[in-house]
């Protein structure tokens, strides 16, 4: 195939992807949107096989689709509650990916450079495998922290800011040896040492990033592979690479930063992490101060005689499995006439819109799945708000108490409402560790116990 | 001990300040309780209907004022001209009083209630607090006030309020301004709105803004700086001279335009602002209609005729003081409610003893004479400054605040300039030294985040994880790098690696196509 056939079916590719992109902005149009993003990838694949000639094919074909055999089994078996250690993990993919095509290109460059090209090309080389090292080590830490494999705490070692600038410097300068040497050998070991470093970055980074801010991390190391492709891109001089790279890229800073806003941090603090770790301010809360507790019969008497309701959900219930017992009651609710709502906080669970599709895998309907700023005014009209599993994202702290470590962060105010019920394991504090006030109101009443189980009780006995 | 429920005898007062339901529950606290003859009758309750919820009659005015302990009013007491006396001279020395009072305007009615030693609580000095809402009478009458005036409007007007395309003709709907969107302006804007016309709506407290919205009108904003009309109790304040200018120019254009005028600003403790000029009047159309609730406090139209229904220059000024009392049965209902919580605080062992508790702030606010000392005005109450400072933290003032926010404001504009700076040099520096292949490559780059960033914006939230997951999959076109280095590979460490990374690669080009599919199927309707 010509290379020019072969650019513009590149082109046609950027477009299907832009496409692919453009469709998420409607439910309705993403399902196509996604099937875009097929298309493009097989048209680049296929146009980059055809130019290839005869090298190299079988290897490269086995190597697709012994990939694809791994991948897709893989995806049809998560649970949706997995969505982000899975997420996290293909980052990672995309990290040791750059890096291994980098190191490629510097041994066996595609395209012979002199001059100020080759240097220019050195310095791509370099700052792909950079990227790609701290996304790859950094996504397999978030993916272990989501997992629980890792202790999802924040890592706060002394002086660690210090640690991170001397990691970076270090690798300046071994970027300004590496430009400087001739030697194959002494670059590639000048790479080696980059990488290891980078490598240690990125654990390093990631570690000190304390669970609450995980949307924020997953994001941003979404936005990193997408550097990571975009560097690759410019080394193999090839503008579809490029493209992909920066629509990635520029998807996960914004994405970050939407995240970031939510929680009212900025990025700065959320990336150089330990939150969660220095808060034990005047939110400490008076031990004499009383909770309501609820039962499940008293909960189920409210619910029926409720006129409006709205269920907020934290990463309890994904973690408690109990979105598919929620939507049957909301089924249940709303056959009765109840307005039924949902309310997500734009931080609720791991991962940005996580609740949401994990709601939509149980069938609730997308259209009663509102966002924080759509309800907020509306919960002094509601008569009984259902938190499952949310802490943080309902704690009034954030906007009565200045002296709050949370204090400013946007959250639903559910306490306005007539009456709040909380499903609740026990009385810990949330990922950001702080006391939540919202407990010990006297409108809320708390059903302890497995998100799952209480749910299902609630059900049993509004059928009942 | 026994509360007694006169009949208003204020002309055109069609209210009673208890209804059979209300006295069936003073009653259950402990309280006895005396209506005077055809008290209700206007507001459509016979004697017999309190008869038989347990309340004796009295048969004639001064023996129910002789008897009672506690009398429960509508309107102030005032001069009974049949008898010959002022309401007050009538009562039992000593006994207590819950009625309108308006102490700012009547200090000599104070002065005469604390001769008497008449313990009085004026309903219309109820401080705005959450915990007195249930005791509110203001709002529930201004509530009434502005529905009523709606259908005086209506009724007044030549025209439908909805617009009609009918086989003859076409008639436009009814556009209705209404100023002053406190209780009575946001019910009279419901009632406008259900009715089908085009409502806008007019204050000077920005805040309510969004209430003005939610009720279906559309708030009238003007440019003016940051001047803002919430006083304390959430009640308005009065206005700089220059912001009084811009907001009666605001009217005089609305006027032209507009075919009704419902007016209801007022500001506690002084006469109501003159908003709608003579010459506004002229320049409305004819049949046009003003509603001037404001009327009994001198009126906010320079043309209001109080009390009644004017014409001047083709419009009808509508000037009742009375519209409550024109739903006389709702107003009373509401009104004894309120009362009937009002006695609830104020008798807390349900003994009909009432104790006067002047460390509540709600019954310090009501209480205009203790005994014979007169308590008005009571202490001012707190400036509605929402969240509650923690112990130990300032507040910082609003001066520190705004100076705050200019230091940050000019800490981000130099931000903003050294950005901007840095760009242009790195720009300068890629453009000057950069190879022309490069460039190339870079003006695709820079192209494609910008495209990012607007699609991306678009992505609806709920949709954030797919969006994750379908990126990440596209990020899995560096297999393309990979492809390209084993196709070529000679060496066979460079071999093995390029292997990998298409596996991997592929791995993530499958699972993240295959998982984003899976979770959009998910979403439905």
């Amino acid at each position: 195939m010509s290379t020019g056939l072969v650019s513009v079916a590149y082109v046609v590719a950027s477009i299907c992807f832009i496409l692919s992109l453009g469709g998420l902005s409607h439910q309705e149009s993403a399902r196509r949107g996604n099937w875009y993003g097929v298309a493009g990838i097989i048209i680049a694949v296929g146009a980059t096989l055809a130019s290839v000639g005869d090298g190299g094919i079988t290897a490269i074909v086995i190597a697709v689709l012994v990939g694809a055999a791994i991948g897709i089994p893989i995806a049809n078996k998560v649970e949706m509650t997995q969505m982000p250690q899975l997420v996290a993990l293909l980052h990672s993919f995309v990290g040791l990916a750059a890096v291994l095509v980098g190191f490629s290109g510097y041994i066996e460059p595609l395209i012979a450079t002199a001059g100020a090209e080759h240097t220019i090309k050195l310095v791509e080389v370099f700052v792909g495998i950079f990227i790609g090292a701290v996304t790859f080590t950094g996504s397999l830490v978030a993916c272990g922290k989501l997992d629980g494999r890792i202790d999802s705490k924040a890592l706060t070692l002394p002086g660690r800011h210090l640690m991170n600038l001397a990691a970076i410097i270090a690798c300046v300068f071994l970027g300004a040896w590496f430009l400087g040497t001739d030697s194959m050998a002494l670059g590639i070991i000048a790479l080696v040492i980059m990488t290891v470093i980078a490598s240690v970055l990125g654990i390093h980074l990631i570690m000190a990033i304390g669970g609450a801010d995980m949307p924020v991390v997953v994001s941003m190391l979404n936005s990193y592979s997408g550097w990571a492709a975009a560097s690759i891109g410019f080394m193999l001089g090839n503008d579809l690479l490029i493209v992909v790279g920066a629509l990635v890229g520029s998807s996960g800073a914004i994405l970050s930063y939407i995240m970031c806003k939510a929680m009212n941090r900025s990025f700065i603090s959320v990336i150089l992490g330990g939150f969660g770790q220095t808060t034990s301010s005047s939110a400490v809360a008076d031990s004499d101060q009383t909770v309501h507790e609820s039962t499940v019969d008293d909960v189920c008497e409210e619910l029926r005689n409720a006129d409006s309701v709205i269920i907020v959900p934290g990463y309890g219930m994904a973690v408690a499995q109990a979105q598919n017992g929620v939507s049957d009651m909301t089924k249940i609710l709303r056959d009765r006439g109840v307005n039924v709502r949902f309310g997500i906080h734009p931080v609720a669970g791991r991962l940005p819109g996580h609740m949401n599709v994990l709601l939509a895998e149980a069938h609730v309907p997308y259209d009663i799945v509102l966002e924080m700023d759509e309800l907020n005014a509306d919960f002094p009209d509601t008569d009984v708000v259902l938190v499952i599993g949310a802490n943080d994202t309902v704690n009034p702290a954030a906007a009565e108490d200045p002296g709050s470590p949370i204090a400013g962060m946007p959250v639903l105010e559910v306490w306005k409402a007539r009456q709040v019920v909380v499903l609740k394991r026990g009385m810990a504090t949330g990922y950001s560790g702080v006391e939540n006030p919202l407990f010990f109101k006297d409108n809320t009443r708390m059903l302890f116990g497995d998100a799952k189980e209480s749910i299902d009780k609630l059900v049993g006995g509004l059928r009942a | 001990m026994k509360i007694g429920i006169p009949r208003e005898i204020f002309e055109d007062e069609r209210r009673v300040a208890a209804t059979p339901p209300s006295v069936h529950k003073l009653i259950g606290l402990g309280y006895e309780v005396l209506v005077e003859a055809s008290a209700g009758e206007a507001a459509n309750y016979s004697d017999e209907a309190y008869e038989k919820v347990g309340a004796a009659i009295a048969a004639d005015t001064k023996s129910l004022w002789q008897q009672a302990d506690f009398i429960l009013k509508v309107r102030a007491p005032m001069e009974n001209s049949t008898l010959g006396k002022h309401e007050v001279d009538l009562m039992k020395e000593g006994a207590f009083l819950v009625s309108y009072i308006w102490p700012a305007q009547n200090p000599e009615l104070l002065e005469k209630l604390a001769a008497r030693k008449i313990t009085s609580f004026a309903i219309d000095s109820l401080p705005r607090i959450s915990r007195a809402q249930k005791m509110d009478a203001l709002s529930a009458m201004a509530n009434i006030a502005g529905y009523r005036a709606v259908i005086e409007a209506a009724n007044n007007f030549g025209r439908f309020f909805t617009g009609q395309v009918t086989a003859a003709g076409k008639v436009p709907p009814a556009k209705i301004m209404v100023i002053g969107a406190g209780v009575a302006g946001l019910a009279a804007i419901g009632a406008a709105n259900s009715m089908g016309a085009i409502v806008r709506a007019f204050d000077t407290r920005l805040e309510v803004k969004e209430q003005v919205e939610s009720m279906g009108a559309e708030f009238l904003e003007l440019d003016f700086g940051d001047e803002e009309g919430s006083g304390s109790g959430g009640y308005a304040k009065q206005m700089s001279d220059e912001f009084i200018k811009a907001e009666m120019a605001l009217f005089a254009e609305q006027a032209e335009e507009v075919d009704i005028i419902i007016t209801t600003a007022l500001i506690p403790g002084k006469p109501a602002p003159k908003l709608i000029t003579a010459d506004m009047v002229k320049s409305m159309k004819p049949g046009s209609v003003i509603v001037d609730l404001a009327s009994e406090r001198g009126g906010n139209c320079e043309l209001t005729e109080p009390g009644k229904v004017a014409h001047h220059h083709g419009v009808t000024l509508i000037g009742y003081t009375d519209l409550p009392s024109r739903m006389s049965k709702v107003a009373s209902d509401l009104y004894a409610t309120n009362l009937f919580h009002l006695l609830t605080e104020l008798t807390p062992e349900k003994d009909g003893q009432p104790v006067v508790n002047m460390d509540d702030d709600v019954i310090r606010g009501l209480t205009v004479v203790n005994g014979e000392d007169v308590t008005w005005p009571p202490p001012q109450p707190e400036a509605p400054v929402s969240p509650k400072p923690a112990p130990g933290t300032e507040e910082p003032s609003a001066e520190q605040k705004a100076a705050a926010k200019k230091a940050a404001d000019r800490r981000s504009q130099i931000g903003k300039g050294i950005l901007l700076v840095v760009t242009a040099l790195a720009l300068y520096g890629v453009g000057a030294h950069a190879p022309e292949s490069f460039l190339q490559h870079f003006t695709v780059f820079v192209l494609a985040c910008f495209i990012g960033w607007q699609v991306i914006w678009n992505v609806t939230p709920s949709l954030h994880t797919p969006l994750m997951s379908v990126t990440n999959a596209i990020s899995g076109i560096i297999v393309i790098g990979a492809i390209l280095h084993l196709a070529q590979a000679e060496n066979l460490a460079v071999g093995i690696m390029a292997f990998v990374a298409v596996l991997i690669a592929s791995i993530n080009v499958g699972g993240g196509f295959r998982v984003t599919h899976r979770m959009l199927k998910m979403f439905r309707k």
